[in-house]
């Protein structure tokens, strides 16, 4: 069986529509009959993905592709890309600026969130080229 | 859902075909189908929210007829909080309550008082800490049902406890029995101010051997009573509801009762919506409780009521200042958290999803996805469904192939 292939192009512009794909996905998910406590995970794993993009890398592209057993999600983005991985995962660590912490976001709960929302998560991420973190949320 | 129950059903005379209601649906429960507004009711939430917008009053409310009351020898009246604000001038609500009574009826206990002993009965539940972090409110129906229909991921979060309505009705007919009526000659009849309360206590409440027999409709009342109303002088001070109990008539009411001051209320189908999204996305973990009113203002709101809701919710207010009085508690009332507790959690619908088989729904969901890119994405509702995905699922659900205007003119250039 084929798998189901959803792709999103994420504004970076614009926080308000930050989580409009994890929003698609999410209904994907319950139109198909995925148990709620998945569907949980893959939209809360999905939006903290969004909005890092929209914060820190002026938005990107969400490649989703869903499974009977599970959710694959690629987050693409051409942002500064991550120094320091290990650091970047750290709870509480954010390199987001005074005007976004003020609107609510760059807790630095965002990467540690994916983790711990995730069954998998790989990023790989070059300095001054982009970044590309990778999701697998079984089911 | 219960599709032998219905709550709106529509006047086709009435009905020109205009896509307002079908726009409206929180559900995407509406298609207009050979020109007239069909609900799909397993979709169906019964917010109303197609009354309140059908222009031509196509859409009609199911209630209970007042006939209904008549066919009781003992016929108990529970009105809801919103009741009392639907009256101009009224400055004491032992006029509400001496009007029923000169109706017919042989006892009134006010849904207010029940809410305030809910109030009690949860926060008792929430000190214990034992349910998860927000609870949501279930005094709303439509919530509930849109809950159940749309974001099972919150189901968890449902405060398990009755609605104030059911609670009123269980102590209203146990007080009747206790005082020696036969039950088979107790008529309990909640009036209600929408539809959602309506149907939620037909299909789980109205028979004989439950607590409720009847709903009727705060509109459908409205006028007998104030006929009664304008000829009670010297009312006796018969009410016990205070200004808490009045008070979860409006959005709000019920968080205000419980104290806390982390809390979120919201109202109106779109607010309501957008906050279940945030709340499943993860956010408002830190707020305590979460109130939701599908109807805009709380109850006042709900397309039973006769007044303007904001008008309404005034009065209530100017009302509830009258009304200073120490909130109910179970103790008063010899009762136990488990008189208000759920008997059993209410299922799930699957209702939302394209096939009971995930396989099976999977490649509908492939073939969905191909039509869309066929399809405009304008959303015109031309075709019947309230967007160009609607219409892609009901394909791939009903059959057929991807037709619409835009395409039809498209093809003719």
């Amino acid at each position: 069986m084929d798998c189901i292939r959803l792709e999103f192009e994420v504004d970076g512009e614009n926080f308000s529509s930050a989580g409009n794909a994890s929003e698609r996905v999410k209904r994907t998910l319950k139109q198909i009959g995925v148990p709620a406590a998945s569907v949980r995970r893959v939209a809360i794993a999905m939006y903290e993905g969004e909005i890092n993009m929209v914060i820190h890398a002026h938005g990107g592209r969400a490649e989703v592709e869903i499974w009977p057993d599970r959710a694959e999600i690629w987050l693409k983005d051409r942002g500064p890309g991550i120094e320091n991985i290990e650091l970047a995962m750290k709870e509480g660590y954010s390199t987001a600026s005074e005007n976004i912490r003020s609107l609510g976001f760059g807790a630095g709960m965002g990467l540690p969130n994916m983790k711990k929302y995730s069954d998998e998560m790989k990023i790989d991420s070059t300095v001054g080229v982009g970044t590309t973190v990778y999701l697998r949320v079984n089911f | 859902m219960d599709k032998t129950l219905k709550t709106v059903v529509l006047e086709s005379e009435k009905c020109i075909g205009c896509i307002t209601c079908m726009r409206r649906c929180p559900t995407e429960a509406i298609r207009i189908v050979n020109g007239k507004a069909k609900i799909i009711y397993d979709k169906c939430i019964n917010c109303g929210e197609c009354v309140r917008s059908c222009k031509g009053g196509a859409k009609r409310p199911v209630y209970d007829s007042f006939d209904l009351v008549e066919s009781y020898a003992y016929k108990i009246a529970l009105p809801s909080p919103s009741l009392f604000g639907q009256f101009n001038n009224l400055d004491d609500p032992n006029y509400v309550i001496e009007g029923l009574l000169a109706l017919g009826f042989d006892d009134v206990l006010e849904v207010g008082l029940a809410a305030e002993l809910v109030t009690d009965c949860t926060k008792k539940l929430m000190q214990k800490g034992n349910l998860p972090h927000p609870v949501i409110s279930t005094a709303c129906p439509a919530v509930a049902e849109l809950i159940l229909l749309k974001f099972h991921e919150l189901a968890d979060h449902m405060l398990p406890v009755y609605a104030p309505a059911k609670v009123a009705a269980k102590i209203a007919k146990m007080r009747a029995i206790e005082a020696g009526i036969p039950a088979d000659d107790i008529g309990v009849f909640f009036i209600s101010p929408c539809p959602a309360k309506v149907y939620s206590l037909h299909r789980e409440e109205v028979s004989n051997q439950k607590y409720i027999s009847g709903v009727l409709s705060q509109s459908d009342i409205y006028f007998r009573l104030v006929e009664k109303m304008n000829k009670i002088k010297n009312p006796r001070r018969l009410g016990k509801c205070g200004h808490f109990g009045i008070g979860w008539g409006s959005s709000g009411g019920e968080s205000n009762s419980l104290g806390l001051g982390n809390y979120i209320h919201c109202s109106g189908v779109r607010n309501v919506l957008g906050l279940l999204t945030e709340m499943s996305d993860g956010k408002l973990e830190s707020a305590d409780f979460v109130e939701l009113n599908m109807c805009p203002g709380g109850c006042v709101g709900g397309v039973l009521n006769v007044e303007n809701p904001f008008i309404a919710r005034n009065r209530m207010r100017q009302l509830a200042e009258k009304m200073k009085t120490k909130p109910a508690t179970m103790e008063e009332y010899g009762l136990d958290e488990s008189f208000f507790l759920w008997d059993k959690a209410p299922e799930p619908s699957t209702s939302f999803r394209l096939d009971e088989d995930m396989f099976v729904a999977m490649r509908k969901m492939v073939q969905v996805e191909e039509y869309l890119k066929q399809l405009p994405g304008i959303d015109c509702g031309a075709c019947g469904a309230p967007t160009c995905r609607c219409y892609a699922e009901d394909l791939v659900i009903n059959g057929g192939k991807p037709d619409c205007v835009k395409l039809r003119e498209e093809r003719g250039k």
